[in-house]
């Protein structure tokens, strides 16, 4: 397999976005500036890019409440993201929606979810209107491990399975729902068995190497994109920081992180394969770093700085016309 | 006299509930937390509020069960269990998953006695955080208890302090129909005086926080501490109120209300959830047709305008009624009629 050079810069940069991007957030949210409840992506980088590098602005996605990744994966605007997070009127969401309701339709992005299991119904739905609308489109419903114990996952597999519709369904198992882990709250362990039970091929793969998603979504968007049906891939991943920002960890293992840092992050090992098969160089690398950091450190001054949403607004967007 | 927080004070009535009646079990998502982790630490939530914490290790994993993110089976397997002779308390981590659920809730628990002839009792409590105000969006931060109080069959619950909060806790568990237990989220850390052991508050008994003269003031869960702040300002002014706190939605103490106002002739009504098919609108629906004769001006409904929850800070600020918005609206309502 050879990749192209500008496809593995595009990849690098973001998943690096990602990262730094949660990586200051985390930091921020200690100054107390960032309203409400935050649940940070750090760590599955890979998963999202992996998904999202095989699908186009005219796919669709229905993301999660760890949603930020999806969406810079998607292509959201990171500034526009980081104002609706701040809660300000230029946000991507007018700062009505926040951390957890980021969306933008023009980028194929159903909007993040803050209900466990809310996204995979919609996503059959999307899929279903392309289906209808024979465009060869596709939809991704993204969930953890805790989603693939909701009943309205269930259905919306078996909905998918029974229509075809081109819908691929990532289950990314970080090991943890909330504060309890996936060895306990998933009582069959491997997820994608239940996917084959549904009547879909599904299979597992490493959600810390890019190229092990990019593989397995690659033949999920190839059997949808055919007319053949739906499909589940179950990336094996970690989170690097806590279900949201203030959660202690105390149900994971003191050096958790830190080892899963040293050993399963999903940059580290982007750089290794690239630069040990000489696609990339260090160097190519390292620009993208500071660019990247550039391109973040703007977003929080822009959001810091930014105007509030004006309280005229509280009573605007509820319907189309009323 | 000892203080304690809301959270420790329904946590205190779970412990002394699930001390005196084995048939108490409590179940939801990280109710402990831990299982499954690396740490082998159980009990490393106890809740995400905490409000169930030192269940597990005092009562055990038999009793004390956490399960996967499946609030259609939490609900559920509460009402089964129920009916085969437990006393289940549930935990919906937020009042926004009764979305997920309401089938369990007002389909199931809500009508098995009705159905079944009076034959059978559905003894359960769903637990739930509710409420605005801490920029959690629009699905971490509704007011749901209008749309269950419209149901048959389910008693509704939304306590304003900690010392109520025990005390319905205890009576909630000990009732034989289904209760949904609307905890509001900015009162878990706020502290009341709250005695130690068993005490209840029997649902459909208001509780008047303050006796005035001037006007009736109706508030609904933590609206209550914004009114005591709005007559503390207005007091300066010799304006007194009747403050009512119905501490239970249904059933409904719609009796002291009316007695009030026969004394004050003016009504507020407020209320954080939206104003359409509201508790106010149902007060107010009340008042108009049991006591229109003591009204010397129209009811005010002191809401949230008819929209989602908004995220941002300043325009969560302007969803929700605060007490400068109720001083105002007093004032307003003294000068009419």
């Amino acid at each position: 397999m050879v990749f192209e050079r500008d496809f593995l810069i595009r990849a690098y940069r973001q998943m690096r976005t990602i990262r730094d991007f949660e990586e200051r957030l985390h930091l921020e949210i200690q100054t107390g500036e960032i309203p409400g409840f935050t649940h940070l992506y750090s760590g599955q980088e890979a998963v999202a890019v992996g998904v999202c590098e095989r699908l186009t602005d005219q796919d669709w996605i229905a993301s999660t409440h760890r949603g930020h990744g999806h969406c810079i994966a998607k292509g959201c605007d990171v500034t526009g993201m980081m104002l609706e997070i701040y809660g300000r009127a230029d946000g991507l969401c007018k700062g009505k929606g926040g951390s957890m309701h980021i969306a933008d339709m023009s980028k194929g992005m159903l909007g993040a979810n803050a209900i466990v299991g809310g996204g995979p119904p919609i996503a059959v739905g999307a899929a279903i209107a392309c289906k209808v609308q024979k465009n060869g489109h596709v939809a991704v419903a993204f969930g953890g491990d805790g989603s693939a114990n909701q009943g309205t996952v269930f259905e919306a597999m078996n909905l998918a399975v029974v229509l075809k519709a081109p819908a691929i369904f990532v289950f990314e198992n970080n090991g943890y729902s909330e504060h309890t882990g996936a060895d306990y709250a998933v009582g069959s362990k491997d997820i994608a068995g239940r996917a084959r039970g549904f009547g879909m091929p599904a299979e597992v793969c490493d959600g810390g190497d890019f190229f092990s998603v990019y593989e397995a979504m690659g033949r999920a968007t190839l059997r949808a994109r055919r007319g053949e049906g739906p499909s589940t891939i179950e990336p094996r991943t970690t989170r690097f920081f806590g279900h949201f920002e203030g959660d202690p960890m105390l149900y994971r293992a003191k050096d958790e992180v830190a080892r899963h840092r040293a050993t399963l992050d999903c940059l580290q090992n982007f750089r290794q394969r690239v630069t040990s098969e000489a696609w990339l160089s260090d160097a190519d690398l390292d620009a993208i770093d500071q660019d990247v950091a550039t391109q973040i450190d703007t977003a929080v001054t822009t959001a810091r700085s930014a105007a509030p949403p004006s309280p005229a607004e509280l009573e605007t967007d509820v319907y189309v016309s009323y | 006299m000892r203080q304690l927080s809301m959270r420790d004070a329904i946590n205190e009535a779970l412990h002394l509930e699930m001390e005196r009646d084995a048939r108490v079990i409590v179940l939801g998502e990280d109710v402990s937390g831990g299982a499954g982790g690396t740490s082998g630490q159980r009990d490393a939530a106890g809740g995400v509020f905490g409000v169930t914490k030192g269940l597990l290790p005092r009562f055990g994993e038999e009793r004390v069960i956490d399960t996967p993110i499946s609030e259609s089976a939490i609900v559920g397997a509460a009402n089964g269990a129920a009916l085969a002779g437990l006393r289940p308390v549930a935990e919906l981590m937020f009042a926004d998953f009764l979305g997920v659920c309401f089938d369990q809730v007002f389909n199931q628990a809500a009508k098995f006695r009705y159905m079944f002839g009076g034959k059978t009792a559905c003894p359960i409590v769903i637990r739930t955080a509710t409420g605005a105000g801490m920029n959690m969006g629009a699905q971490h931060s509704q007011s749901m208890y209008a749309m269950v109080t419209g149901v048959p069959g389910l008693k509704v619950v939304v306590p304003s302090n900690a010392y109520d909060a025990k005390g319905l806790m205890l009576t909630a568990i000990r009732d034989d129909d289904p209760v949904i237990f609307f905890e509001h989220k900015a009162l878990y850390p706020r502290k009341s005086v709250v005695p130690e052991g068993d005490y209840t508050i029997p649902f459909g008994e208001a509780n008047i926080v303050r006796q005035g003269e001037h006007l009736t003031i109706v508030a609904i869960g933590r609206m209550v501490s914004f009114a005591e702040k709005a007559l503390d300002a207005l007091a300066k002014d010799g304006i007194t109120a009747d403050l009512i706190d119905p501490r239970t939605l249904s059933p409904l103490d719609d009796e002291t209300i009316y007695e009030s106002l026969e004394g004050t002739g003016r009504l507020m009504i407020i209320d954080e959830s939206p104003p359409r098919c509201s508790v106010a609108a149902d007060i107010a629906g009340l008042v108009a047709s049991n006591a229109f004769h003591a009204l010397r001006a129209p009811v005010v409904q002191l809401t949230p305008p008819h929209t989602p929850v908004p995220f941002a800070r300043e325009l969560e600020r302007a969803y929700i009624p605060g007490p400068q918005a109720i001083e105002a609206a007093a004032r307003q309502l003294l000068k009419a009629g």
